[in-house]
């Protein structure tokens, strides 16, 4: 009875995909933004929408809390908070969007830290008749921390300071200078009211002066292809691949997905820790030879030498290879409300497809996150905080700094006792 | 992977191929027995796909596992069993009438058998020592999932704890668990309803008949169509009719509802889910309107 599927030419949706994540609480009217981009991309359902309504009505909300779109499990409901990331999908023609949805307050850091970690863009909201707050400057701290590419900053409510440029300008030119001071590549300033829709989707009328794009036109058009590190050869090894099978014999390739650079047939390559040389004999995928490969396709790697090559070794070029070492220098964003980090203290670490053990060997400062200011009598981060560390292994770990690759230069630390992630660690080899 | 190297840029469907797989490899690399849940849906027809493709030339190193509520539609068994014997994959089942006879679980007043599952999923991952369960749950597919891991921790009695869960970085997925624990593991967490059905037409997938439009048999209840069957009887006053139908999920046959189509094709298909203004599971699901948070409760319980 079933039905085979003939290979159809469905119209070719080259399309891409942009991660960003948002960083908010309901004040900010952040979740009326998220709403009004699902609603207007009719990614909205209408069984949702009638959910949230009939909630919102239940409860004697004057107006639908689109909140509740987002806000997904009891407790968040019943406490009208948001406690977690959220994931929410839309589409538009030119491009597929997956958002983070985190919650702004200085408790839920470590939520935000984690949507960021993975984000093209990153979206911050203030309030047009606030301005700056020290949220705002935490969340841009955060996003440039986290090394997120983009960085939009939302003016909402724009229609309750009467659309006035001059607000606007103020707030972006003091945003703009803030951001000077960090590390944010690309920032674009939209001046919103995410009430009524303007300039989210298109154009307002409202604000004749503003001649920037859209918030959709801009997410779908904000160039991301060159984020991705396309000059050093970075290829984990995930899990070697040896069929048992008499069809396929002597079969050994090294899968893994890419994490920066260019693997094709012929080229040179040093595999690490051992050091050891040879060539690409072929990159492929299940469906045949691939020419290239590039961040982040999931390929698998035969060489055309017969080394010894395992989980956690990482494929790279001779003159282009990441630092082998023991003694790690991080700034950790501390996750764990049972215990801080301590010096002294050990712990399980897992960067790329590699897993150590550690001791955390010193902790040079711990950062007010939102004044910035580095205190260096802090013996201890607690939850939330973040701070720089230094880290011995028991294995080497091949690592890049964190600014210029995201995967070789993240890792995740984990209690040994309780196996829970207590921490991120972004690698520093410069300052 | 169609791969257009030109400009180094890859599809969104590329991009999350190339995702689904890394997580399954992790998988296998860090954990001792994985299983796959394959129900006979779309979504588990995908991610066995995946798998194929994640390990090949080598076969597919897991079990895969059904558990079967004896509410079945026969179509999907017999996929089912098509498919394991193609990919020689070895076929766990865990079965809730055996169960039932055992005095494993008891029959719900209702006798929707959705919420008596999860003792007998549970029942077979501690016969099996499994430690990884691949599940083709969507983080698109309603709120509570909207808030889960991809590498979901559940402790020994199966259960979800969403205000404990382990933060998630990068794309390192924290695996570990003391014995008895196991992991839910989501390879299609960010793949969109649309997006399954655009794979299964770029890969050409077969899947179970009921997918597309057919006449079939069906009562109105609470404003779903449920297709008239040895599991769903109707009640006073519901007059069976023949209506031109597809299933937009396959899940218990008591409790999963026909949608009104005449979607013939992969690509009618992916034409009509493209316009609907409603979510597969709020068309489909009579499981999911018990409550608010229905799906959150089935989950803290062991639920996938």
């Amino acid at each position: 009875m079933g039905v085979d599927v003939a290979p159809v030419e469905v119209e070719a949706r080259p399309m891409d995909l942009l991660r960003f994540a948002t960083a908010g609480s309901v004040d900010d009217g952040k979740s009326t933004l998220i709403g009004r981009l699902l609603y207007d991309t009719k990614s909205l359902f209408t069984d949702q929408l009638a959910a949230v309504e009939a909630v919102s009505a239940a409860r004697g909300d004057e107006y639908t809390n689109l909140a509740l779109l987002t806000d997904g499990l009891r407790a968040e409901r019943e406490q009208g908070i948001t406690i977690d990331v959220a994931y929410r999908y839309f589409a538009t023609p030119r491009r597929k969007f997956i958002i983070a949805d985190t919650p702004g307050h200085i408790q839920y850091t470590r939520n935000m830290v984690t949507g960021a970690s993975t984000a093209d863009l990153a979206l911050i909201l203030v309030d047009a008749r606030k301005g700056l707050v020290e949220q705002s400057r935490r969340h841009a701290f955060l996003c440039s921390l986290l090394r997120v590419p983009h960085l939009v900053l939302c003016v909402n409510k724009m229609d309750l300071v009467g659309y006035d440029r001059e607000v606007f300008e103020a707030i972006a030119d003091e945003f703009t200078a803030f951001a000077a001071k960090l590390d944010v590549p690309d920032l674009t300033v939209v001046p919103v009211s995410a009430l009524r829709g303007d300039n989210i989707v298109s154009r307002a009328e409202s604000m004749p002066w503003y001649e920037g794009p859209s918030l959709l036109h801009h997410l779908e058009r904000v160039h991301i292809a060159s984020d991705r590190n396309l000059q050093d050869v970075r290829f984990p090894v995930q899990y070697v691949i040896r069929p048992q099978s008499t069809v396929v014999t002597d079969y050994r390739g090294y899968a893994g997905q890419v994490a920066s650079g260019v693997l094709k047939a012929g080229d040179e390559v040093m595999v690490l820790p051992s050091g050891f040389t040879s060539r690409i004999a072929a990159v492929e995928t299940a469906d045949g030879p691939v020419e290239e490969a590039f961040p982040p396709m999931s390929v698998t790697v035969r060489l055309e030498d017969e080394i010894d090559i395992s989980r956690g070794d990482m494929i790279c070029r001779p003159h282009n290879a990441p630092t082998v070492a023991q003694d790690i220098e991080a700034m950790v964003c501390w996750m764990d409300e049972t215990r801080p980090l301590q010096v002294g203290g050990r712990y399980a670490i897992k960067h790329t497809t590699r897993s150590a053990r550690a001791i955390v060997r010193g902790l040079h400062y711990r950062l007010d996150i939102n004044s910035l200011h580095r205190d260096e009598t802090a013996t201890e981060l607690n939850l939330n905080e973040i701070g720089r560390v230094r880290i011995r292994t028991t294995i080497p770990l091949l690592v890049d700094d964190y600014h210029r690759n995201r995967t070789t230069g993240g890792f995740v630390i984990i209690d040994e006792a309780t196996n829970r992630t207590v921490g991120a660690g972004m690698v520093v080899q410069r300052d | 992977m169609s791969s257009g190297s030109a400009a180094y840029q890859v599809s969104q469907l590329d991009e999350l191929e190339a995702e689904s797989i890394f997580v399954m490899r992790e998988v296998v690399a860090e954990m001792e027995r994985p299983v796959l849940l394959f129900s006979g849906g779309k979504d588990s027809i995908v991610m066995l796909r995946l798998a194929q493709k994640a390990f090949a030339p080598a076969s597919v190193p897991f079990p895969v596992m059904h558990v079967d509520t004896g509410h079945n539609f026969p179509e999907v068994l017999e996929y089912r069993d098509r498919r394991v014997s193609e990919l020689g994959l070895q076929l766990i089942v865990a079965s809730v009438p055996e169960a039932l006879a055992r005095g494993l679980v008891r029959e719900s007043g209702d006798g929707m058998r959705n919420r008596i599952q999860t003792p007998v999923l549970l029942d077979a991952v501690e016969k099996h020592r499994f430690d990884a369960l691949f599940g083709g749950a969507r983080r698109d597919e309603e709120k509570a999932r909207a808030k889960e891991r991809v590498f979901s921790f559940r402790d020994e009695f199966g259960q979800w704890d969403p205000k404990n869960q382990r933060p998630e970085l990068w794309s390192l997925y924290n695996g570990r668990h003391h014995p008895g624990e196991s992991i839910r593991v989501f390879p299609l967490s960010n793949w969109t309803e649309l997006d399954v059905w655009h794979y299964i037409a770029r890969e050409s997938i077969p899947l179970p008949s009921i997918y597309f439009a057919h006449e079939r048999e069906v009562v109105e209840r609470d404003g779903m169509l449920y297709a008239v069957n040895e599991f769903f009887v109707p009640r006073a006053g519901e007059e069976p009719f023949v209506e031109v139908v597809r299933y937009r999920t396959v899940g218990d046959a008591s409790c999963t509802a026909a949608v009104r189509s005449d979607a013939d094709t992969v690509v009618a298909v992916i034409e009509e889910v493209a316009a609907t203004r409603v979510t597969e599971r709020g068309a489909t699901r009579g499981d999911d309107r018990v409550s608010e948070a229905a799906m959150e409760d089935r989950k803290r319980e062991g639920y996938f």
